[in-house]
């Protein structure tokens, strides 16, 4: 069952021996501070979404050895439920993106709980199948006006106090948001869950045996990822003003699945990178449509082929440290 | 006109003869998957697109070498089979050693270059394939007209299925599969040639995906993404049934056609995520699958 563990290194727990995270992390926020400054920040606002998507996506595959190929489900019901919120009841920013937070949330419980049945190959599978099932109930339910989508959801008042329409406001509303999601993930991998999650990868009978529960971690990691992908949809759904078909689709499934692998599985900062590299990609390639899927196709075949650690992975392993 | 339940008899058969239509194709796509899964312990994603390749083979015998249905039906499994033996050379095979899932990924990968390949190449709208001379037409079955072809393609997978299941539980060949499924190392201890079984499998796995094509053909268009969709439902299948048994998932496939065409009669709305649904009491009553055996 362990995906990553032939990849990454065994994770750094003294403080001490973290301080390059630090530094990294730093870094991090240093750039994506000053970056807005220099790049268009719509599509920095999609990165830091994709980001924290693909961050949330990690703590599973990563650090307990799940592949949940049907993650587009919680981003896609979240960013619905946020955009009716905000469109039809009327909510403020911070409780429709705390409705569709919690839509994922309850998602992420009832399909977790399910899914967990099952081992390996199998959990993939009915991940992917149940995900499926919600694109169908996404397609036919007239809440999300089917192939149109939820459209100009207002962005709103945060707290009565922000006006998110300004673009650099909803930017640095966004960062806030990305960094809490990306703070919460490593203080759960590196806490005595996150130990027990680890070992629950690298050997679940032997955990079991040691007398953890294993599939009430696999649930409470599955449904902590589920309300994280949620929060970026939902707040996704408010910088671009719209839920569609395309973030229910298993294609997007895919695209999380893609940058963590390009990013690194296991890693701390290798989804953000690979969220970035990736919408980028898209960005760029965009004018040739079919051919972006040839590209994603690709990078899959390489990185499965010959680049099994990532870049960050990759250039963790070069300075012999964690990242 | 005579009804049951208050659904036109009509109705209801014709539905009934879709669900073993595509019953038959999730039989026959469920069934490789089970094959190639048991020998290589690797979940073929590109399965929907190998299944679109063996449509789009049999469109191009007929539009290049003029070749028709008959012909594809032999050469285009072949085909495409031999792509997959490529597929398996070249990438699958360095993937064995490593954890299930990178396979997964890999055919993944592939299926989103062939598709997209297709797609730039032929768009999303479908192309027509015609339906052989000596199958068109139907005959009058008092309660409803059964078409020819359709009656073809049930009676066909249904011949390929159990073909396969003789060929794989009943001959020696067969048995030497079954073998290296349970212990590779000790099969090829006795002189066996593993790596060259499993590559034959992988390919003959795609081969049926091929042949299930060219199957649909003439009755859904030829499209680029064709197969996208079904894989994920064959999933779905594959879950339920559990993938220890031939004949399981070859009964599950049929058994889940009907039921979905069922649903098209009694409530349309479910009938897109029927299946899922049955999968996830499935998992909730017997988490192994209908035929599959507790790990």
């Amino acid at each position: 069952m362990a995906v990553a563990s032939e990849s990454v290194e065994p994770a750094a727990t003294t403080p001490l021996a973290m301080g390059h995270q630090y530094v990294a992390f730093a870094l991090m926020v240093a750039l994506l501070a000053a970056l807005p400054f220099f790049v268009y920040p719509v599509f920095l606002m999609k990165a830091l979404c994709f980001a924290l998507f693909a961050c949330a996506f990690n703590l599973l595959i990563g650090y307990v050895g799940l592949l949940s190929f049907g993650h587009a489900a919680y981003l896609g019901s979240a960013g619905y439920l946020a955009a009716h919120a905000a469109k039809v009841w009327g909510f403020p920013p911070e409780l429709a993106i705390l409705t569709g937070t919690a839509t994922a949330a309850v998602l992420g419980l009832v399909i977790g709980a399910l899914a967990i049945r099952r081992q390996g190959i199998y959990f993939a599978m009915i991940t992917l199948a149940l995900a499926q099932m919600i694109y169908f109930f996404s397609l036919q339910a007239p809440f999300t006006h089917g192939e149109d989508g939820i459209q100009a959801v207002p962005r709103g008042t945060l707290l009565g106090l922000l006006d998110l329409r300004p673009t650099t406001t909803m930017y640095f509303v966004v960062l806030a948001i990305f960094l809490g999601g990306f703070l919460l993930i490593y203080r759960t991998i590196h806490s005595p869950f996150g130990q027990v999650l680890k070992a629950i990868r690298e050997n679940e009978p032997r955990a079991v045996s040691l007398g953890y529960r294993a599939d009430q971690y696999k649930l409470i990691a599955f449904v902590l990822s589920a309300t994280l992908s949620g929060l970026a949809g939902a707040t996704k759904a408010l910088v671009f003003q719209l839920a569609s078909l395309t973030d229910v689709h298993w294609t997007m499934s895919g695209e999380v699945v893609l940058m963590t692998l390009l990013g690194g599985l296991g890693t701390v900062f290798g989804p953000v990178v690979g969220a970035f590299i990736v919408i980028a990609l898209e960005n760029y390639l965009a004018q040739l449509g079919a051919w972006v899927t040839v590209v994603q196709g690709l990078i899959f075949v390489v990185c499965v082929l010959t680049f099994r650690r990532g870049v960050i992975g990759e250039l963790g392993h070069l300075l012999k440290k964690p990242l | 006109m005579s009804s049951l339940l208050g659904i036109p008899a009509q109705a209801l058969f014709g539905q009934l003869l879709i669900g073993l239509i595509n019953g038959s194709f999730y039989a026959l796509l469920s069934l490789g998957l089970a094959v190639i899964f048991g020998l290589l312990n690797i979940i073929n994603f590109a399965h929907g697109a190998q299944y679109m390749m063996g449509a789009f083979a049999a469109y191009f015998l007929l539009h290049w070498a003029g070749l028709g249905y008959w012909w594809a039906l032999l050469v285009a499994p072949v085909v495409v089979g031999l792509s997959g033996i490529v597929i398996e050379r070249a990438m699958l095979r360095w993937l064995y050693r490593l954890d299930h899932l990178y396979g997964l990924l890999l055919t993944f990968g592939l299926a989103l270059i062939i598709q997209g390949l297709f797609r730039n190449q032929y768009g999303s709208s479908g192309l027509p394939y015609a339906i052989p001379a000596q199958l068109t037409g139907g005959r009058d079955l008092g309660f409803m007209v059964l078409p020819n072809y359709r009656a073809w393609v049930v009676v066909f997978s249904l011949g390929v299925c159990l073909g396969t299941w003789y060929v794989i539980e009943r001959t020696m060949l067969g048995s030497y599969l079954r073998a290296a499924t349970e212990n590779p190392a000790l099969v090829q201890a006795f002189g066996i040639n593993v790596p060259r079984m499993v590559t034959l499998t992988y390919g003959f796995g795609v081969g049926l995906a091929a042949l299930a094509g060219v199957l649909a053909a003439p009755i859904y268009q030829v499209n680029p993404l064709m197969g996208a969709d079904l894989i994920i439902v064959v999933f779905a299948v594959v879950v339920i049934g559990g993938m220890g048994s031939i004949m399981g998932s070859v009964v599950t496939g049929f058994a889940l056609g009907v039921i979905e065409g069922l649903t098209k009669v009694f409530y349309p709305e479910a009938s897109n995520t029927v299946i899922f649904v049955i999968m996830a009491l499935v998992l909730l009553w017997k988490p192994a699958g209908l035929f599959g055996r507790a790990q």
